[in-house]
């Protein structure tokens, strides 16, 4: 394991470096991409200017209020979906086709229910990341055993109890991937929402910076972006991998 | 037969539900079912349409081409080696969960607004979940089948064609139809952001007109179209997993 992620980081060097030499040596246009190290430097020189603190604190609050609700109520709708397998079964096939329609279509409608404000976006993080957890939490709990159901019962444990005490343990890595995957999808969510229709936010900075050719200010926002949501999903896929590992042995 | 039936019933449903929204909020931003099914049908007739169609379908039908022929040999190349697998797993992840959309400008710059940026565009959201589930379909293999093929003497490419593609087709397949549907929405997502052409620039035009007729025909189709593919393509993946067994 440890000369996978030694091989990994080697190879990520590389392709910054093999960026680096290309766009110094001018094979990749400038017009197109900076060398990385000024990327850096950019994003370290817009960071301490204080300019865009108040759009990066705006996303983050946006995209952690999406993700928490989208884990309350999607756990909700998920342990009620799963009581009746008909209805299980049923809605299969739309949640996997839910992730091909463009949420951003119903933006406008959005703004007609909650406003020109913030709401919308939050909206559409949100709804890109309810149905992940809904489909994580009737599969983590499709693959509670009956027999733990049973001793449930056995012991008369009332249904909180039971969730607490078994279910929870149980199903606890598979709803983990829920978790993950409601935070990158809100990510994408609140993020595309920025991009494409509103005048906040640090998707909008990017667009803005876009259209005014700003490359020495687009760039390093990408890289901030992508580096803030790289680390949370890293941190997340770790404590998956953490759980379901700690499964696998016990 | 019953999940047809039950298909059917969740249709049902989400129109009811649909019907239920517009009275309670009214036509400041919905429109009822039937008159979006009427305005629909009158699109699909309409002149123009089609052109705009045949374009999304073919820069859909590239890029998916593309995510399926990417996404799998990436798969296979990382799948085959154990090592290649565990550097490459977690770089595939991390990429797959980033929003995407962000790398939309470098795209434009790359290749120009057009169709070489929306083939990309869709082709980067599909890739990613067929590698991944390609590299854990085979990784979940049994290991015997390795040991056959060297068994049997086969090359390495003799051994991916004739012994690890069949036996992992079923869980190919799933990583294909989340990257079906994902690299739909790249696809119109780039039309939405930077071109002239494309039902993603329809409904991006109609967003920024406020057309609300317009808006809800275009999301219906693609709704509809996104559904009946998906069933379609769970129906394969049922029969290829209940043959397989």
């Amino acid at each position: 394991m440890k000369r996978a992620t030694a091989i990994r980081l080697a190879l990520i060097a590389a392709i910054v470096l093999a960026l680096e030499l290309l766009t110094r040596t001018g094979i990749i246009a400038r017009f197109v991409a900076p060398p990385p190290s000024e990327m850096v430097a950019g994003l370290w020189r817009l960071l301490l200017s204080g300019r865009v603190q108040p759009a990066i604190a705006q996303t983050l609050g946006k995209i952690a209020i999406a993700c928490a609700s989208a884990i309350v109520v999607g756990s909700a709708v998920g342990v009620a979906v799963q009581r009746s397998r008909a209805v299980a079964d049923a809605m299969a096939p739309f949640f996997t086709a839910y992730y091909a329609v463009p949420v951003y279509a119903f933006y406008p409608l959005m703004i007609a229910i909650f406003g020109v404000g913030e709401a919308p976006q939050v909206v559409i993080g949100f709804m890109l990341a309810v149905v992940a957890v809904v489909v994580n939490t009737i599969n983590a709990l499709d693959r509670i055993p009956r027999v733990l159901r049973k001793t449930a019962a056995v012991y008369g444990m009332s249904p909180l109890e039971a969730a607490r005490r078994i279910y929870l343990p149980h199903a606890g890595p598979y709803l983990a991937t829920g978790v993950k995957l409601a935070v990158s999808y809100s990510f994408i969510g609140v993020i595309g929402a920025e991009f494409i229709m509103s005048r906040v936010g640090i998707g909008h900075e990017i667009v803005f910076a876009y259209n005014n050719f700003e490359n020495e200010i687009m760039y390093p926002l990408i890289l901030f972006v992508l580096l803030v949501a790289g680390t949370v999903n890293g941190l997340f896929y770790a404590w998956e991998k953490r759980l379901l590992s700690r499964r696998s042995r016990s | 037969m019953t999940s047809a039936r039950n298909n059917l019933l969740v249709i049902l449903a989400l129109i009811a539900l649909w019907q239920l929204a517009y009275w309670a909020i009214g036509d400041l931003a919905l429109r009822p079912p039937l008159d979006t099914l009427r305005k629909a049908a009158a699109l699909i007739a309409s002149e123009g349409f089609t052109a705009h169609l045949a374009e999304t379908m073919r820069a859909f039908a590239l890029a998916l081409g593309i995510a399926v022929v990417v996404g799998v040999g990436l798969g296979f190349c990382l799948g085959m080696s154990r090592l290649a697998g565990e550097v490459g797993e977690p770089l595939l992840v991390s990429f797959y969960s980033l929003p995407k959309i962000t790398l939309y400008p470098i795209v434009l710059l790359i290749f120009g607004i057009g169709m070489p940026s929306k083939i990309a565009f869709g082709a980067l959201h599909g890739i990613m979940p067929i590698a991944i589930f390609t590299l854990g379909a085979l990784r979940n293999l049994p290991p015997v089948l390795g040991r056959t093929s060297r068994a049997l003497r086969l090359s390495r490419w003799q051994s991916a064609w004739t012994v690890l593609l069949p036996a992992a087709r079923p869980e190919i397949f799933t990583g294909l139809r989340l990257g079906f549907s994902l690299t739909l929405i790249g696809t119109l997502l780039g039309e939405m952001f930077a071109s002239q052409r494309g039902i993603g620039f329809l409904l991006m035009q109609a967003i920024g007109l406020h057309d609300t007729d317009l808006i809800m025909a275009l999301t219906l189709l693609i709704v509809a179209f996104a559904i009946t593919a998906s069933m379609a393509l769970l129906a394969v993946d049922k029969r290829l997993r209940h043959g397989a067994a």
